[in-house]
């Protein structure tokens, strides 16, 4: 890992990929001419070498972000650099530099898998001899070697997103951008691209992806940030996020959703409940966080029933990027 | 240099993917024929109005019919870009350093070379059913030149509306409203001495009426002057929609 205070490399040189700011983001903000704000000042930065995720819901503003450090969106305010060049004013630079994998795939369908890696190459302007070298070595490694001359249109979903990411990496980039990755894939297609991502990022190469699957995040990224309606909630290591979350959490499900604010205050002058939360969507399930699950879970059962508050359900869970979520956003997760 | 290398690579990419659908190009081929054959049919007796001022109708049509195919083919170029679009493959273009310019000129070159080779055809089958090419060889290559300027004219801005618009629907609906008016004030089917005169002052402005007037005097081997200045219009007119689609980028990339 390398250290966390490195200094962006000026413009204008190549800068080794260990010791820099692979990505940068200042305040970025995107508003589209109909008034949607899909970023309201967004900043984070990834180190070289590191997988960053970006953690949110859909519509949190997680392709823009994207869309914006790849060049392919102009943001309305703020900044973004990667190795120090500027997504805007040298986005050539830029671009050089990058490898995509969009949510919307890329893969010309009416090509052949060689033939999709081969026009990423000439574009990227490897020579000849060297390219084909690269492609067999990619269709080999991504295990497409076989359906290589087969008209990408034929590829079940798996094939066509590891030929996406393939594409991502015929020019060698120095950080590549997973939009979405798995969305879409069966569970083993997903467990595939999982291990390819830790293989990548094993290698050295900096990573970033975004996932609407907590668990994806929480397995994949050295560090994430999470995305809500346009603006970074929580950013930290994935177990640094959930330890400052300590204890258990006790999920309940009300009868009477009319009950929601009396069984939180209730709840809140307990001694071992350290904090409580409603989720703001449904106000019947009210979360309670407690230092010791097991022994206070009975506590909590009993002040309600005293208390005449009917209990439809009750879980009880250790904390996961589940809870950093609600706990930054007051609305509980939904994957979908 | 970039640029033209760029081009080249985008080019072929679209030609690939045109060699794969045969039932495409034996359509493309047949249809232009078609519509000699019928046209050709179907006015014959055209030519008998007093003040036509042609003596064979398929001669009279043979260079029309060449620019009419350049028209109506080059206006599905948009399509493609919209299919990229949707899947994603225009993004996976832009995020590489290839010229932006270059995406569209490989659409253009495209539209230009498939009209170019259909034009060739229009013209042998409208020799075999009696048309004489008055400019030899050369007049014929012309008819060629004329049909894929226009064609790469027509595909730029399809292009462009592809681009602004992200809709077929909408593209559809622009390419319609303007390929058949622009049609119609022009001497394509019938003979400019017989077109009302605020048609004529129409023609005299339409892009469409420059390539076939260019065109036929290509065929006939007349007015070598006007045919260049038309050709060099024609040029300029691709040139203009060309930047006005790659402009369109900017567009996209703001709305993206």
């Amino acid at each position: 890992m390398t250290s966390v205070d490195s200094v962006a490399p000026s413009a204008k040189e190549i800068p080794r990929a260990s010791d820099a700011l692979a990505i940068e983001a200042r305040d970025l903000a995107k508003t589209y001419s109909g008034g949607v704000e899909a970023l309201r000042g967004v900043s984070f930065s990834v180190r070289a070498g590191e997988v960053f995720g970006l953690l949110g819901p859909n519509g949190a503003g997680k392709s823009t972000a994207v869309k914006i450090l790849t060049t392919l969106s102009e943001p309305t305010g703020g900044s973004a650099s990667v190795f120090g060049f500027d997504v805007v004013r040298d986005a050539r630079e830029v671009r050089r530099r990058i490898g995509c994998v969009a949510q919307a795939s890329g893969v010309d369908f009416a090509a052949t898998g060689r033939e999709n890696l081969e026009l990423q190459g000439r574009l990227f302007r490897i020579p000849a001899q060297e390219l084909k070298r690269r492609v067999d070595e990619l269709l080999e490694l991504f295990a497409l070697a076989d359906a290589a001359h087969r008209p990408s249109r034929t590829y079940s979903g798996g094939m066509k997103r590891r030929l996406d990411v393939a594409m991502g990496l015929v020019h060698r980039p120095e950080v590549l951008f997973l939009d979405e990755p798995t969305t879409g894939l069966d569970p083993e297609s997903r467990a595939v691209l999982w291990r390819e991502v830790r293989r990548l990022a094993s290698g050295g190469l900096t990573l970033l992806l975004t996932t609407h699957y907590l668990e994806e995040a929480d397995q994949l990224a050295d560090r994430l940030a999470i995305v809500d309606q346009g603006r970074i909630v929580a950013e930290g290591t994935p177990d640094g996020l959930k330890s400052k979350l300590a204890g258990d959490r006790i999920s309940l499900q009300l009868v009477e959703s009319a009950k929601s604010a009396e069984a939180r205050q209730l709840l809140g002058g307990l001694p071992g409940v350290t904090g409580v939360l409603a989720d703001a969507g449904r106000a019947e399930r009210v979360y309670a966080h407690v230092i010791d699950g097991p022994r206070e879970l009975p506590t909590v059962l009993g002040a309600l029933e005293r208390a005449g508050i009917a209990v439809a359900g009750v879980a009880l869970t250790r904390p996961s990027l589940d809870d950093v979520y609600l706990n930054a956003t007051g609305h509980a997760y939904q994957e979908s | 240099m970039e640029f033209l290398r760029d081009t080249w690579i985008l080019f072929l990419r679209l030609v690939r993917a045109t060699m794969r659908m045969p039932v495409f190009i034996i359509l493309s081929i047949a249809q232009p024929i078609l519509w000699v054959a019928m046209f050709g049919a179907l006015f014959r007796s055209v030519v008998q109005i007093p003040g036509f001022g042609a003596t064979s109708y398929v001669q009279f049509l043979a260079p029309g019919v060449a620019i009419m195919t350049a028209l109506f083919g080059a206006a599905h170029s948009g399509m493609g870009m919209l299919v990229d679009i949707e899947r994603g493959v225009l993004d996976r273009l832009l995020a590489t350093p290839a010229a932006r310019g270059s995406i569209i000129a490989a659409r253009l070159l495209n539209s230009g070379v498939q009209v170019f080779i259909q034009a060739g055809l229009i013209v042998g089958v409208a020799m075999l059913l009696g048309a004489k090419a008055q400019g030899g060889v050369g007049g014929i290559l012309l008819v060629m030149l004329a049909a894929s300027l226009l064609g790469a004219a027509v595909a730029a801005f399809s292009n462009a509306v592809a681009l602004l618009a992200r809709r077929q629907e909408t593209v559809i609906a622009v390419m319609n409203f303007v390929i058949l008016p622009a049609t119609f004030t022009s001497s394509m089917l019938m003979s400019a001495n017989l077109m009302p005169a605020w048609v004529q002052r129409a023609a005299n402005v339409n892009p469409v009426n420059w390539a076939i007037v260019a065109a036929r005097d290509g065929f006939e081997g007349t007015a070598p002057h006007e045919l260049a200045t038309r050709l060099a219009l024609l040029a300029a007119f691709a040139l203009v929609c060309g930047l006005f689609a790659t402009g369109s980028f900017g567009r996209y990339r703001r709305a993206m």
